[in-house]
This record gives structure tokens, sequence and C-alpha cells, in this order.
């Protein structure tokens, strides 16, 4: 049960220093010294905190080195908490068939420059991940060939999976279009009851 | 078709047609919109449009209780609502570090192969249907509808199953199920049988699927498929194999693999996987053991009636499970099972309080959807339809 007490900890508390690093995370931190800001391997799932600077270093090498293998982008995602700073954290989950091990990796992004680089040059199934998080959290991925929205439309404001997006936010109605009627009904027969489109 | 794919409208002075296909189509399994430019028949360009189905998953489980989600999960994937109904309880167990009782194990495989079972039939039923086969999607349905009286058994429901909560299943399989079940089963294999006898010699049937749609393995792993659609392009990845979760470790199956990746390899996996998943039913009811359906960590589990109505921590048990929700620590973990369609991954986080601060379903159909211009690009307008069908896109869990 909760504790009111407790401060409010959004996700696992990372690893100390002093603690032993997974083999996976110790081959990060040592090639890309500086760049792993934290890591953790709660109930087994071994994550990363990475910083946004080198990101597609480290993917590249999280592909290609014979190490690490993670031939399979399982998932791209965000999380967004008011009270944590920085707000967003774009989640990658990946997975290498021939290895068998599994990463997470995670890179707080700020609200004041919310982009990161974009993976998918290096795993195509990014593409269409990384416009699903630009539509609903508002983050932009640079070098991506596509951004625009996915499951919403085009004149959707917003971005709604955000926290200070209430859930019962109503959206600017799409205006009517006006349409020219090829036959005048007159006024007895009116089917939709819409007023006449405006004359032009 | 092949064969003029290097040359271009502009070699004839032609322009591309560019059509709308959908969202409101027959061929649209629930709604999805493509916009095509044609030249002559043969597409040139294909771009997907979704989103007509999205129904705020991740919103709503924001607000609701990792307990209320769970009605969420079947509107997912909705013709193997089982699946995602195991997929999450494991996601929260995971939070939690909960060890469910081996029987609600067992159970829980069992209920998740039907839901199998029944998902390829639909998908199977279905391809074969749009290509001109009726016949044999009435039978697959036929085969469906016993098994969906099966789940009606234990869950009470056909779709809507709402069955598994963190902790365990919400009720234990019913008396005299096992039976019924094998009864079942020996039907579904010989309708199986039938409708194989029926289309898969059938010359229509295998030019309208053989070589369509070919996705070859590297670039299916780029693309991030799992599931059927990554092993009828020929790499033998199962989650149940991979990463066993619940009792998958303890029993015995064949992983069937295509070579080409085509829309037939694609059917023909499902069929055996169909096959492979009566066994799996088989050996899990074997090797059912008796015991409790559910673990008995206060932190999630509904305390008895009894319990509830005569001691106070009951009482108070009771409470906060229905008004703050079963608190995991705080934490984050990530459950991938394997669906109907591949690697159904659920994502929480948690704060330490009742409601996720983000609950993710990772779709395993958004892949195969977004790589549809690959597939589709340089063939008839007419295979939109087989290969459209061979995806088995469920709105529900393409959009959530």
């Amino acid at each position: 049960m909760s504790s009111i007490h407790a401060p409010r900890q959004i996700g696992p508390a990372l690893a100390a220093p002093n603690e032993t690093p997974p083999p996976l995370t110790a081959l990060l931190q040592q090639t890309f010294a500086g760049q792993v800001q934290g890591w953790h391997k709660q109930h087994g799932d071994e994550t990363v905190v990475l910083g946004r600077e080198r990101m597609l270093d480290v993917f590249a090498f999280l592909r290609d080195d014979p190490r690490c293998r993670f031939n399979l982008m399982i998932d791209l995602t965000a999380t967004d908490d008011l009270a944590r700073v920085p707000r967003f954290e774009v989640v990658v989950h990946l997975k290498s068939i021939p290895l068998r091990h599994r990463l997470r990796v995670r890179i707080p992004v700020a609200l004041a420059a919310p982009e990161v680089d974009s993976i998918s040059g290096l795993w195509v199934a990014a593409d269409w991940y990384e416009r699903e998080c630009w539509d609903l959290y508002g983050i932009r991925f640079k070098g991506h060939p596509n951004l625009k929205r996915l499951l919403m439309w085009e004149g959707f404001e917003g971005h709604p999976l955000r926290k200070d997006y209430e859930k019962g936010h109503v959206q600017p109605l799409v205006p009517m279009r006006p349409v020219k009627e090829r036959y005048d009904y007159g006024e007895r027969y009116d089917p939709v009851r819409t007023p006449p489109p405006p004359q032009n | 078709m092949s064969n003029i794919k290097h040359l271009t409208p502009l070699d004839f002075g032609a322009e591309p047609m560019t059509i709308e296909i959908g969202p409101s189509h027959p061929a649209m399994h629930g709604i999805t919109r493509f916009t095509a430019e044609l030249d002559g028949e043969v597409i040139c360009k294909m771009e997907p449009d979704i989103g007509y189905l999205h129904r705020g998953f991740e919103k709503e489980a924001e607000a609701a209780t990792y307990l209320q989600i769970v009605p969420y999960t079947d509107r997912l994937n909705y013709v193997s609502p089982l699946i995602n109904n195991v997929g999450y309880a494991l996601a929260v167990e995971k939070l939690f570090d909960l060890e469910i009782p081996r029987r609600a194990q067992f159970a829980r495989v069992i209920m998740s192969e039907v839901s199998r079972i029944t998902d390829h039939l639909t998908c199977n039923g279905a391809t074969a249907m749009e290509v001109g086969a009726m016949t044999v999607f009435l039978w697959f349905v036929k085969a469906r509808e016993y098994l969906w009286e099966m789940v009606e058994e234990v869950t009470g429901a056909r779709l809507t199953t709402n069955w598994t909560r963190p902790g365990g299943n919400a009720n234990d399989l019913p008396d005299g199920f096992l039976p019924m079940l094998e009864e079942r089963l020996k039907k579904v294999e010989a309708v199986l049988r039938e409708g194989e006898i029926l289309i898969l010699r059938n010359k229509i049937f295998l030019d309208r699927l053989k070589g369509i749609g070919i996705m070859p393995r590297e670039r299916a792993i780029a693309h991030g498929f799992t599931g059927p659609m990554l092993r009828a392009s020929g790499e033998p990845y199962d989650l149940r194999r991979a990463d066993p979760y619940l009792v998958y470790g303890e029993l015995d199956f064949e992983i069937p693999v295509g070579t080409v990746g085509d829309c037939f390899d694609r059917f023909l996996v499902r069929q055996e996987e169909m096959r492979q998943s009566i066994s799996i039913v088989r050996q899990a009811m074997d090797k059912l053991p008796p015991g409790d359906f559910h673990c008995r960590d206060r932190r999630v589990w509904m305390p008895d009636r009894y319990d509830v109505y005569n001691s106070i921590e009951g009482l108070i048990d009771h409470f906060k499970i229905v008004m703050e929700g079963p608190c995991p620590p705080p934490g984050e973990a990530y459950q991938g099972v394997e669906g109907g369609n591949g690697e159904v991954g659920f994502y929480l986080v948690s704060d330490g309080s009742g409601r996720p601060v983000k609950c993710r379903v990772r779709p395993p159909c958004f892949n195969f959807v977004a790589a549809m211009p690959e597939m589709t690009v340089g063939h008839y307008i007419a295979d939109i339809v087989p290969i459209f069908g061979s995806i088995n896109m469920i709105g529900g869990e393409l959009e959530r």
C-alpha cells in the first residue's frame, strides 16, 4: 500500500553507483563513457538511461556490435510526468533474436527542447512508432522521413497522451464543408435539415 | 507483375490515378484507409492511414486502477481477448513480483491457446472468403463457435472475456470442462482437415496467394515483425520458446516456419499453428494440477466475502483494492506474450499508487500495416485483399 508520506517516485530507483552493472550495461558504460546516466535491472528487465547527445551512435552500436546484435526493435514509446524533470522520457525496447537478450533504453527529454534523433534509419520499424510518439506526445524525431500525425487527424490540436491534456478535452469541431447541391430540393424536401450552403 | 516494376507511368506519358480504398470497405477488416496510386492496375505507391478506431486505451488506463484496466484489454485484439488478458495480468504480476499457483498458470495456457486457435480460424477463414472460398469461411466460423462456446463456459462471454486478474484468474475451470473441450477440439480438427482438403489444392486459391506480398526474412526483422508473419518469412522466433512465460517451458510443441514469406506461407503457418495449439491444450489438460486458481497476496487479491464482512482486515483490504486499486511498488515492467499476431507487449510504469503512470500496449499488427506499402507496391490492386488479409490486422489492437 502506498504511503501518503513517502515522496512520489515514478518508476524504479536507479542503481547506486557502487553496484556492479550487468554485462550489457557495463559494455555500454565502457564504450560510451558518460552517456549512460543510470541503469537498473528491476524485475529482470535490464534498463539503461541514456543521454541524448550520441543517441544514434549508441543505437547503431546496439544493433551492429556482435556482443549486442539487437536486430528487433520491439517498441518505441514515451512516458510523461509533470512532476518529473525532465518531463518526458522516450522508451525503446530492443530484442536480440540471435543472442536472446532484451534491453530497455530510456532517454530523458525536456519540454523546452522536445527533440531526439530518429532511429528509423537503423530499424525501419521505428518509422511508425516515432510518428505515433510525435502524434501523442509531441516529441519530434530529427531525421524522420515523414513525421506526420498517425492516429489523430491532421487538424488535431494538442498531444493527447501528455498529462496536461485532459481526458475529457473537446477538440474544435471540423467545420462542415459547403457543398453545392446539384438539384434544388426546395423548402418541402430537406432530408438533412442543415442550412443551405453559403452562396459563393 | 514484377517485370514491370521498373517502368513508371511517365514512360508511357500517362498519369497515375490516385484512389482511396476505405476506410469503410468490406475488405478493410474494420476500418483502415489506403491511398493508392495506380498505374493501370499496378500499385506504384501506397499509403495506409489508420486511427479510425483509436479509443484512447492508454489515456483511459492512466485514469483507471490496475484492476479496472482488465476489461479494456479484452477489446484490444478482440478475436483473441484471453491472450490480452493474460499478457496484462502477467505484466502487473511482474510489477508485484508475484508468482501465481500452477493450476492458474495451466488454465491460462489452455485458454490462451484456445484463443489463439479462434484468432487463426478467423484470419484464415476471412482470407479464404475474400479470395472467393466462402464455404471455408463458414466452416471455420462454425469451428470458431465450438471454441467460443467453451470460452463462454469458463469466462461467461465469447469475446469480452475479462477473465484474468493480477494474481490469478477470475474463476476456476468449471467441472466437466476438460472432457467437453477435448470433444470440441476433435470437432475443430475435423473442420480444419475438411477446409484444407477444399482449398489447399485449388488452383485459384494458390494463384491468388502464392508469390504475393513477399517479405524476406531480414526485411521482416528490420520491420519489427513478430509472430506468424515473421515465422512465415523464415525466422523461427516464437516468444513461447524464446522467452517462455507461464508454463510453456514444460510443454512440447513445434514452431512452423515458412520459406518464402508470401501470403500462402502465412496461411499455412497459421493452419499448422492451430494444430500445434490443439496439441498444447491437450498436454496442458493432462498436466493440469489441482490447486488454487489465484494467489493469496492481500495486496492484489480481493478477500473472501466472509472475511470482508467479518474481519476488519478483510474490510480494509477490500476497500483499498476497490477504491485505490492494487498498489505495486514503484517500478516499470515489460511483459511480452505470444499473441495471435505476434508479440503483444505490455509496458507498465508505476509510481506506487493504484493507477499506472503509463500503460502501454505494443501492438504487433502496427508493424505489419506499416510494412503494407513495401508488400503491395508492384502488385495489382486486387492483391491488396489477400495481403491485407494475411496480415490479420485487428483494428482494436492496431489503434488501441
